[in-house]
């Protein structure tokens, strides 16, 4: 099973162990990761599963569409490597990701 | 440490207070009751993709059976709780047992509200149904078939959201809306207008402004053959093979008030989460609550009320006062198109929209004071964030750029 590690604002960090097929916001759901709100369900509607996809992996995560990418862009905290983990499919290609986590998926 | 949290209610807020108090590190014991047989699950699919069949039973889940077990949530499925003792810090289940809390959490939701016609029989009718359940969707997919004649009475978003999944299953569709206009409680007549020609051109009846008067029951009394209506003074009679009644939501506050909780449209909470017992809390869509954005009480019943209620009330049991500063936001999905609500319009004196309400994107922005209140945001998800942090600043806005798609929404926050 491929392990997703989420380190949130404070540097504290979560190692899960995902399931293949599954969105990374669902793994981070399944282990009870804080710092992930997920208000919609998965859905692009919400950005409040925001995260950043460490640099490294980057080239291994598929693109955001459109519809992410306006939802991405007036979510909080942004930055150039942010990504709704919602729209981020788990396969084994991503065994050891890393995604930081944003001071607040809700406000400034 | 032997302290005990009991949760009645496994829906979004209850499931969702249980997993907080965990990440919070609560020591204590978590029961989590459930009069359902399913796990914490998402109710927003059961109106569109679960009805459709492209979400499947155990992708509702919000967790999986395994994550409770393995953070020691006790969760106890198909387990009714009939009463609370208050003197005695216990709740009496429907299986004669009993069980003891040192803080208990009503998170029980609401039902379906019913059809207040009188002389309907006590026994369920075979194709009347309502959306609130997994069991709810499960009864009625049989029905769902092309062809089909389905009436909804109510045009509210369940109901047409339910529309928009029939008329892709290629039934036959009329919808029954008692107000002038649909969706009239939460939006504007420009919104309701839009919504109205995106049914109308999928081929879906409406009859705005009539009076349900009864309905036609088979010489058994266990189908519904049609729907008696009124509509400016003319009678009309609505064949059915199906009826789905989508008229709102009751709040389950009946073990609240035996127990001698304050109850008014909800059980009567603080900005804390707490009844007016200090052993008792109550979260989601049973809960009257005051709000910070609204300046008085609300009771709300969606999912981001939900997740942020349980938030509050986790705190609370952890020792700590958070009491929300949220504002209220809606989502629905018909035909694809993602319609987005941010705000209370209530008592808003000006509307301005952006993009063409003959199109297929079209916002509408509520205004009083040329502030805004709230918006409603139909296929454009980026402008929906834009739009949420405008509701937040509550900033005075220049209504002619507003109302200019070709202004960025985002520079208006100033």
């Amino acid at each position: 099973m491929p392990k997703i590690k989420f380190i949130e604002a404070d540097g504290k960090e979560h190692e899960v162990e995902a399931q293949e097929g599954q969105s990374v916001m669902q793994a981070a759901m399944d282990n009870l990761v804080p710092g992930i709100v997920a208000e919609c369900g998965g859905f692009a509607s919400c950005a409040t599963c925001h995260g950043y996809v460490d640099e490294a992996w980057l080239p291994k995560v598929p693109p955001p569409d459109a519809a992410e990418e306006g939802m991405i862009a007036c979510a909080y905290h942004v930055r150039p490597t942010s990504r709704l983990t919602c729209q981020i499919t788990v396969t084994p290609a991503l065994d050891g990701l890393v995604v930081r986590l944003p001071l607040s998926q809700t406000s400034e | 440490m032997d302290e005990r949290i009991v949760i009645v209610g496994a829906g979004q807020a209850g499931g969702e207070l249980a997993a907080g108090l965990r990440k919070q590190g609560y020591p204590g014991r978590i029961v989590l009751l459930g009069d359902e047989p399913h796990p914490p699950y998402q109710r927003p699919p059961l109106s569109k993709g679960f009805l459709l069949g492209k979400v499947a039973l155990a992708e509702l889940y919000l967790k999986p059976l395994a994550t409770y077990e393995r953070f020691d949530i006790e969760l106890r499925l198909g387990a009714r709780v009939e009463a609370i003792d208050r003197t005695t810090r216990a709740l009496a289940l429907q299986d004669g047992s009993r069980l003891s809390y040192d803080k208990l959490v009503l998170a029980t939701g609401g039902r379906a509200r019913r059809l207040p016609l009188p002389g309907l029989p006590r026994a369920p009718i075979e194709n009347l149904f309502s959306v609130r359940s997994i069991a709810d969707i499960e009864a009625m997919r049989a029905k769902f078939v092309a062809g089909n004649r389905l009436v909804l009475v109510g045009g509210g978003y369940v109901g047409l959201e339910v529309a928009a999944v029939a008329v892709q299953l290629g039934l036959r569709v009329t919808v029954l809306e008692a107000a002038p206009r649909l969706l009239a409680r939460v939006t504007g007549p420009e919104v309701s207008t839009f919504i109205e020609q995106l049914h109308h051109e999928r081929g879906v009846d409406f009859r705005l402004a009539c009076e349900v008067q009864g309905l036609e029951l088979d010489e058994a009394g266990c189908q519904v053959r049609a729907v008696r209506i009124v509509r400016h003074g003319i009678p009309e009679q609505i064949d059915a093979d199906l009826v789905l009644v989508g008229i709102g939501l009751v709040p389950n506050t009946e073990l609240a008030s035996a127990a001698g909780l304050a109850v008014d449209d909800g059980i009567v909470v603080d900005e804390y989460a707490c009844t007016s017992d200090p052993a008792i809390l109550a979260i989601g869509d049973c809960a009257n609550q005051p709000s910070a954005f609204a300046g008085g009480r609300l009771r709300l019943e969606s999912v981001p009320n939900a997740i942020e209620h349980a938030r509050v009330a986790a705190a609370t049991l952890m020792g700590k006062r958070e009491p929300s500063a949220a504002i209220p936001w809606f989502w629905s999905d018909q035909y694809g198109l993602k319609l987005q609500m941010v705000g209370l319009s209530a008592g808003y004196e000006q509307c301005v929209t952006r993009g063409s309400a003959g199109g297929k994107e079209f916002s509408a922005f509520y205004l009083k004071d040329n502030r805004i209140l709230a918006a409603d945001v139909l296929g454009r998800p980026a402008e929906f964030m834009a739009a949420k942090r405008l509701v937040a600043s509550r900033a005075q806005v220049d209504v002619t750029r507003l109302g200019d798609a070709a202004v960025p929404l985002a520079s208006l926050a100033a």
